[in-house]
């Protein structure tokens, strides 16, 4: 379910890009990664939705804002393309190691989704990390704007490697994994890329957290506000 | 015989033109404005069903949409390409759609004011152009012929997806059958016009079916637009804005009524609803990109010394 959450959020925001981006071929990038996301987030939940009795549209458009379970990174605004492509980026490390470890779970069904969505994610992994060192090296005006977007958001990423009851719990029965260990490499590869890319990491560290535990921003009321209407206004109709 | 002998009884004999070969001054522009006014046409597309890609009613309506929107786009990006080999480039015509000198389809200044309307988009709108573009394939200009070809297949799935949601909205309760009708009797007209002025009207008609840029007759095209598509309307149990749409047994075609040609000629001229917010939404995407752009040309030039060096 966090899983699910993580993608179609983020998926969403993509999705508010469409038609408005810097150039063309972007344009059709953001749809890709977007597109990408929901079919993954398709999977997750409809596997939830199988060990809990419903379907995958039910889950993600007649849950309010407490009952998901994304983290804060993914529903922050797409505010300029430096904000989206460091939102983008912080999410795809971790998504790539997190996929990694997942795909060995004990859990079969777990492990395939993973495996699938790993290729996908291994793509946007390097496509958002050439971003970092296109905007990050390339004018003064998209340093400043990429080292911006970077300490904005810096403080949403220490929610990825938090290790709640349920975790502890998944990763005990080896069907989960271990959170807490995904930091250091994510960390070694956010210094690496900086430094190619002339930027500096944040040092600030106090996190926000609060998402898996479905405390959100205020952004998750009006994303899904948008994202649930239809469903909302005709309750029961099938589309 | 004359260059332009020669050019003419190449595009007598079905032999396509390519990017090499001599053509006159004004088939190059014709063909530059009509190839553009496409790719301009797929990019403003986007926006009005990008306007229901956040609000669309269920996981998997959300990826078909945002699949076609992408095909879309991906569309433009070739029509860019194939008019670049007429020696135009890509900064040039959106330049030139930026400042209003160049067009772009008018239906896409209508408004998707509901769902229904992401259905009818596909049905009609997407229906109208394959029905253009069926016919394109055959054009003399061989980039252009063969992007047509390719841009064809995917736009008959467009066309289905359209069909599939508003059958399924006509299908479910009243206030989504209502929101069907609705949507065709909005987007009917407009779809009609997408064929042009009568050919009596139609200022490059003559020349351009000469050089086999255009292959069939705007009105034989329209006609056979509503031919094909009002049986699939009954089909839906939905009904026409148009009450001189008759099947005439005679000719063997629908009869239908005048299009509002005010209207038309006035939605070109950037009347429509929609014609300042979609031209400014891309305007405004150029320039917030700008920045963009810069950087990622800085960065290549940089790494391209350094690669030098």
């Amino acid at each position: 379910m966090r899983l699910g959450d993580n993608a179609l959020i983020l998926s969403q925001r993509l999705g508010e890009w469409c038609g408005h981006g810097p150039v063309l071929e972007e344009d059709i990038a953001l749809t890709n990664v977007a597109l990408d996301l929901l079919g993954q987030a398709r999977l997750w939940l409809g596997y939830a939705g199988e060990l809990t009795g419903r379907d995958e549209d039910q889950i993600a458009f007649l849950r309010d804002a407490g009952e998901f379970r994304n983290v804060l990174l993914v529903e922050q605004p797409n505010g300029d393309f430096a904000h989206t492509m460091a939102r983008q980026f912080f999410f795809d490390l971790w998504h790539r190691l997190l996929l990694e470890k997942l795909s060995a779970s004990k859990d079969e069904r777990i492990g395939g989704i993973a495996a699938k969505a790993l290729k996908e994610v291994a793509y946007h992994r390097r496509r958002s990390t050439d971003w970092i060192l296109r905007l990050g090296d390339g004018t003064e005006e998209s340093h400043a704007r990429m080292q911006q977007a970077a300490d904005d958001l810096w403080m949403y990423t220490g929610e990825l490697f938090e290790m709640d009851a349920l975790d502890k719990e998944m990763q005990q029965a080896g069907i989960g994994c271990d959170l807490a260990a995904l930091r250091e490499p994510w960390l070694n590869e956010v210094s690496r890329v900086f430094r190619e890319g002339t930027l500096e990491v944040p040092k600030q560290s106090w996190m926000q957290r609060g998402g898996k535990r479905g405390i959100h921003s205020e952004n998750l009321g009006h994303i899904l506000a948008e994202m649930q209407f239809l469903q909302r206004a005709y309750p029961g109709a099938k589309w | 015989m004359t260059p332009d002998e020669i050019f003419q009884d190449r595009i007598d004999r079905g032999i396509k033109i390519e990017p090499k070969d001599y053509m006159p001054e004004g088939y190059r522009k014709t063909l530059i404005r009509q190839i553009s006014q496409h790719a301009h046409s797929e990019i403003v597309g986007q926006l009005p069903e990008g306007n229901w890609i956040t609000r669309a009613p269920s996981l998997r309506r959300k990826a078909i949409l945002l699949a076609k929107v992408q095909d879309e786009a991906g569309h433009g990006l070739y029509l860019y390409s194939a008019a670049e080999t007429l020696g135009v480039s890509r900064d040039q015509m959106i330049a030139d759609l930026h400042s209003g000198k160049a067009k772009y389809s008018s239906i896409f200044n209508y408004p998707t004011l509901t769902w229904a309307d992401i259905g009818a988009i596909g049905w009609l709108v997407d229906g109208a152009a394959i029905i253009n573009q069926i016919a394109l394939c055959r054009c003399s200009y061989g980039p252009y012929a063969r992007a047509m070809v390719r841009i064809c297949k995917e736009e008959s799935f467009h066309q289905r997806q359209g069909y599939e949601i508003l059958l399924t909205l006509c299908r479910g309760t009243k206030e989504q059958k209502a929101m069907a009708q609705d949507a065709l009797n909005r987007w009917w007209w407009p779809s009609l016009m997408m064929f042009g002025p009568h050919d009596s009207e139609s200022p490059h008609a003559e020349q351009s079916t000469k050089w086999k840029i255009k292959i069939v007759s705007n009105d034989g095209l329209r006609q056979k637009f509503v031919d094909q598509t009002v049986p699939q309307g009954e089909y839906l149990g939905l009904t026409f804005p148009d009450p001189k749409l008759k099947w005439n047994a005679v000719r063997g075609h629908y009869d239908f009524g005048e299009i509002d040609w005010q209207e038309f000629k006035n939605v070109i001229q950037g009347n429509g609803p929609c014609n300042r917010d979609r031209l400014r939404a891309r305007i405004e995407a150029h320039e917030q990109g700008a920045w963009v752009r810069e950087a990622a040309m800085a960065y290549a030039k940089k790494h391209e010394n350094k690669a030098a060096a």
